[in-house]
């Protein structure tokens, strides 16, 4: 489903992101992305949404050439993604409700599907509970879920995290990966950038490694591989 | 777009309003003060040009015919100038009654020349279009018996002149207020735009298309615009109602006329909202074209 074939990446300031990256990812597969800070993973990560685009190379999501694709076709290509961030990114002055309900909102959904599919992945999530709350009442982990909620609701193919528990303590932490696993055993293709390091060695899946712009290791079932 | 959503912009553009009260205040009163001076200059400009139309038309050439043509000859001209290209009217007035006009105008002093009259006969002639009046002269000039032309020369061409200086002075001054009024009416946009930028990224990664993110910024400028143009309206109206209620007894029979009242006065109105709405969504297009590269 995502094809990357000798993607370069140079921004304007002269630094070199990618250096002809080549891999392969199948719809379903669990990925982690690892690798030292400034090795060019948020550049791959931010690829996989067409928020970078490739200096030269090819790029197919679904078939689709995102290097070539024309920026007006990018919403419909986001559509097909869900996005999680590391600092969430929930809007605080709406509740835990319309924050996910937001992402159907602004792609026009009808009312009706809106509310049933919101409650839906609230369920999922284990936030049926707490819908009315704003995020600045919940915890970290809880507003992860909420962002995790938001970014399956419009059921992508593919959800890409990054960092996803980088500001949760550990315990958190593992309630978040069995979230993505959960999500992922629909089916759903899930690429995680990540530096932790005991979540990597414990809940083993494919393991993407980046420095310099390239893929120096990929291993199915690999461990982090990185002290600390 | 969906009625739903339109209804969605909407409701989020009022919301923002409130939300920058301070700007909306400033950005409005910027629209407000440009708006009742192009409206004010509006006003005197297409009534200088009524007065200029005005008096232009009322422009004739006086053509004094020499003293040994008979009234053959008197005949003769007068056809020849009535098919002149650009002729309108010819009107021939005989010295006797030239002497006699003279007489109402400066007194009775004059009438010792009844015993022997000093001037001309004359051709009054009008051109069809006041342009041409020159020319039409030059013409006339040039045939036989014909003692001297005269038309005003110079004096049309200074007060033309003097208009068109006016109108481009004005309509350098209202370019830079518009300029100004656009300017605040973007920085308002900008804030707004900048207080949502949270909310425009995540709209742009769940996959909201560039108008659905544009179109409440460009409904919030429109608002800015529509506000701003309520009170020179409003001003601008009452002015022009005060002004030809106060002028219009003292001019009538007059040859110099203002504009009435109605249908100017809507026609300026609409000039007036328009521009403000213009000015509104230029000014928020301009803010938002550089936001939506997420």
């Amino acid at each position: 489903m995502i094809q990357m074939k000798n993607v370069y990446k140079k921004y304007p300031n002269g630094i070199v992101a990618l250096n002809g990256l080549t891999v392969e990812i199948e719809q379903g597969e669990f990925v982690y992305v690892v690798g030292p800070s400034g090795a060019g993973k948020s550049t791959f990560i931010k690829m996989m949404y067409r928020e970078e685009r490739p200096t030269s190379g090819q790029m197919l999501i679904n078939n689709v050439d995102i290097a070539t694709l024309k920026s007006k076709k990018v919403p419909m290509l986001r559509r097909q993604i869900g996005v999680v961030f590391q600092d969430f990114k929930l809007l605080p002055r709406l509740n835990v409700y319309e924050n996910v309900a937001f992402a159907l909102e602004v792609i026009e959904e009808t009312p009706e599907m809106i509310r049933k599919r919101v409650m839906e992945v609230l369920d999922l999530v284990g936030l049926k509970h707490k819908a009315r709350m704003f995020p600045t009442e919940l915890s970290g982990g809880e507003q992860q879920r909420v962002s995790i909620a938001r970014s399956i609701v419009n059921k992508p193919k593919v959800v890409i995290a990054d960092e996803p528990t980088g500001n949760l303590d550990p315990e958190t932490s593992w309630d978040i990966m069995d979230l993505f696993e959960r999500i992922n055993a629909t089916g759903t293709t899930i690429l995680m950038a990540t530096h932790n390091r005991e979540v990597v060695n414990k809940r083993r899946h494919r393991v993407i490694a980046i420095e310099g712009g390239l893929i120096v290791r990929d291993v199915a079932g690999g461990d982090y591989g990185y002290e600390g | 777009m969906k009625a739903r959503t339109l209804t969605r912009h909407f409701r989020e553009s009022l919301k923002s309003l409130g939300r920058n009260s301070w700007m909306t205040f400033a950005s409005v009163s910027a629209v407000t003060v440009t708006l009742l001076l192009v409206g004010v200059f509006v006003l005197i400009m297409m009534n200088l040009n009524k007065v200029a139309d005005d008096l232009e038309n009322d422009v004739e050439i006086k053509t004094f015919v020499s003293l040994e043509a008979d009234d053959a000859r008197i005949e003769a001209i007068q056809a020849t100038i009535q098919s002149m290209p650009g002729v309108e009217s010819v009107e021939f007035s005989t010295k006797e009654e030239e002497l006699t006009d003279l007489v109402l105008d400066f007194g009775d002093e004059l009438s010792l020349f009844q015993q022997s009259n000093p001037l001309f006969d004359v051709f009054y002639v009008k051109a069809t279009e006041p342009q041409q009046t020159e020319q039409v002269a030059i013409e006339i000039a040039k045939l036989d018996n014909i003692e001297d032309v005269k038309y005003g020369e110079g004096k049309i061409e200074k007060l033309f002149n003097f208009l068109n200086l006016g109108r481009n002075v004005g309509l350098v001054l209202i370019l830079a207020l518009l300029f100004t009024a656009m300017f605040l009416i973007s920085n308002t946009i900008r804030i707004t735009i900048v207080a949502r930028r949270h909310e425009i990224e995540i709209m742009k990664l769940v996959g909201a298309t560039n108008w659905f993110v544009r179109v409440p910024f460009i409904l919030e400028g429109m608002w800015l615009g529509l506000l701003g143009s309520i009170l020179p309206i409003a001003l601008v109206s009452m002015l022009y109602y005060q002004v030809t209620d106060f002028a219009q007894p003292k001019l009538s029979g007059e040859m110099i006329q203002l504009l009435d009242l109605t249908p100017f006065i809507y026609q300026v109105s609409a000039l007036i909202l328009v521009m403000g709405v213009f000015i509104g969504i230029w000014g928020s297009f301009m803010s938002i074209r550089k936001f939506l590269r997420v």
